[in-house]
């Protein structure tokens, strides 16, 4: 439109379709480049969970294999790191999930003075480097003689995932018609019914996505784990321990699983949320 | 009622487990950082508070290569992201159509799998006896990028190559899906204004989008700027010792040598050392009000 109403000559107007028509392929050729680079790692990831590799070095493709696959925890230690990363994860979701709705509830549904030096200590962790969020944790640990292990790590990751929590939840709070609260209590529900049969299912998805957020991270935290962990080994300690030395087709095929497992999840919300609408 | 009496301290009474769990493991913590960076002692004789300043001034003297390099990963690998990641959020945001949320998926779907993994998935591609290096040697590609410095004899793994490289890729979603947000949010009519006032593309482009989307940017390049800074696993699997950044310094001193002054001293450094750039930086871009 803005072209023909420019219009001064022919020539021109050829000269901005052609313009126009390379800068939108030439966009869309390099957005398509962006994400063949955001894929590349993964497809690799997953091409060589099927690497026929015998030795201890997974770099090479040697030929297809099933076998990782059909054995993927040939290795009792990565068996039990990944046990013990689903049981962390576990934990420490259910914690930060039920302690980061309440701050978020209050956060959004009332008024009150130290609003402000909350939402400060909820954004705290989140610009803080991971690594000093594991070193001053550990220091306090040392300053206390308390040994690290199974508690320091829940301890740890219901640390960062409060705030995640917090601010997922909150952002879908932010939606909420509070009026339906007054709706409930007029109707003769008292605080408790009203939360149980009208607050809690209607936030529900919201609660839901921080609590998922809160566990795939969970799953996936190393540096903060490093510092706070003692003897245990979660996956990510088995990962990086089996990196220095050489790590081994079946990490592939973990990593693989979880993403599939993601991948399963997504689909899944994306086609709920679909017939609901 | 007996919720009644209570109403007022309501939301005290909400706040206060999720808070105190803040308050005792993380502030707390970065007391218990402070005082432990200020000890004197060693691992063997124990370690005592002396407000031994002399640990601040001589980790700086002793590390300040590795800063040095950190902050310029770090921005390197800012600038690379939001190169690659604006396009594509501008792309999603304009020309996705109903495929919108599906390419976002897309966007996020490969940080579905551990960091660690992905990481170790470029230490494959990028391997001196892998299908790439091998495809590049015969090309003759790695010659050219000797000689540009991008390789160093042949190799790209140990290189500040691939350590900013594997950086920019692992925070890389941090730029898009700001970017995308605050470009997705503008007026098309503003667009639609700016061309019937004789802006062509480019003008439009410069004068009304780029500086409507100044948020996402900014908010972009700190979430990817701040943990690239701290990072250390990027540089510890692709890297060499000669690419060590100060996270990998301080994880050392930390964990595996147990000075643990030395190691608190560098984390305050670091922290003051981000909470500086990311103030020149806004002053820079001058967003303060527009974040």
């Amino acid at each position: 439109m803005a072209v023909q109403a420019r219009g001064a000559s022919g020539a021109g107007n050829v000269a901005a379709a052609v313009l126009r028509f390379a800068a939108r392929h030439v966009l869309t050729a390099y957005a398509t480049l962006a994400l063949v680079y955001l894929f590349l790692p993964i497809f690799v990831v997953v091409l060589f969970s099927f690497n026929d590799t015998e030795g201890r070095f997974n770099f090479v493709w040697q030929g297809f294999t099933l076998r990782h696959w059909g054995d993927p925890f040939k290795d009792p230690a990565l068996r039990d790191s990944m046990l013990l990363s689903l049981r962390v994860a576990a934990i420490s979701t259910a914690i930060a999930t039920v302690l980061g709705t309440l701050v978020a509830f209050a956060m959004t549904r009332y008024k009150f003075v130290a609003a402000p030096a909350a939402s400060l200590l909820i954004l705290l962790p989140l610009t803080t480097p991971e690594i000093v969020l594991g070193a001053s944790l550990l220091t306090l640990f040392l300053t206390l003689n308390v040994a690290t292990g199974f508690t320091t790590i829940i301890i740890a990751h219901v640390m960062f995932n409060i705030s995640y929590v917090v601010v997922t939840v909150r952002a879908r709070l932010r939606s909420f018609d509070w009026t339906l609260e007054e709706a409930a209590m007029d109707l003769g529900a008292n605080e408790f019914q009203t939360f149980r049969k009208v607050t809690l299912p209607l936030t529900f998805p919201g609660i839901l996505a921080g609590a998922l957020l809160a566990f795939a991270l969970s799953l996936d935290d190393f540096v903060i784990t490093l510092f706070n962990s003692g003897q245990e080994v979660t996956f990510p300690l088995y990962v990086w321990g089996a990196a220095r030395t050489a790590a081994p087709p079946q990490i592939n095929v973990i990593g693989s699983m979880i993403l599939f497992v993601a991948i399963g999840g997504i689909v899944l919300s994306f086609l709920l949320q679909r017939r609901r609408a | 009622m007996t919720i009644g009496r209570l109403r007022p301290f309501l939301p005290y009474i909400l706040l206060a487990p999720g808070l105190a769990w803040l308050t005792v493991f993380f502030v707390v913590p970065m007391y218990t950082l402070a005082r432990q960076s200020l000890n004197d002692g060693t691992l063997e004789t124990g370690f005592r508070f002396a407000w031994e300043w002399a640990n601040y001034s001589n980790v700086i003297d002793r590390y300040q290569e590795q800063f040095i390099r950190s902050f310029r990963y770090a921005g390197t690998a800012t600038v690379l992201a939001f190169i690659i990641g604006y396009p594509l959020a501008y792309a999603i945001a304009f020309r996705g159509g109903r495929m919108k949320s599906y390419l976002l998926f897309l966007v996020v779907l490969p940080f579905f799998t551990t960091y660690l993994i992905r990481t170790l998935a470029w230490q494959t591609i990028l391997s001196d006896q892998g299908d790439v290096l091998r495809t590049a040697r015969d090309l003759g590609v790695l010659d050219v990028t000797d000689a540009l410095g991008i390789s160093q004899n042949g190799r790209v793994l140990a290189t500040p190559t691939a350590v900013v490289m594997a950086i920019t890729y692992n925070f890389l979603p941090f730029m898009v899906l700001p970017c995308y947000v605050s470009l997705e949010r503008i007026d098309r009519r503003l667009i639609e204004a700016a061309n019937d006032l004789y802006g062509g593309p480019v003008r439009a482009f410069a004068r009304v989008v780029f500086p409507l989307s100044l948020p996402g940017v900014f908010a972009g390049s700190l979430l990817v700027f701040i943990p690239a800074v701290g990072d250390f696993i990027n540089a510890e699997i692709l890297g060499s010792p000669k690419t060590q950044m100060i996270g990998n310094v301080i994880q050392s001193r930390f964990l595996e040598v147990n000075d643990y002054p030395g190691a608190a001293a560098l984390s305050f450094i670091l922290m003051a050392a981000i909470l500086g750039a990311v103030l020149v930086y806004t002053r820079l871009l001058g967003t303060e009000d527009l974040a």
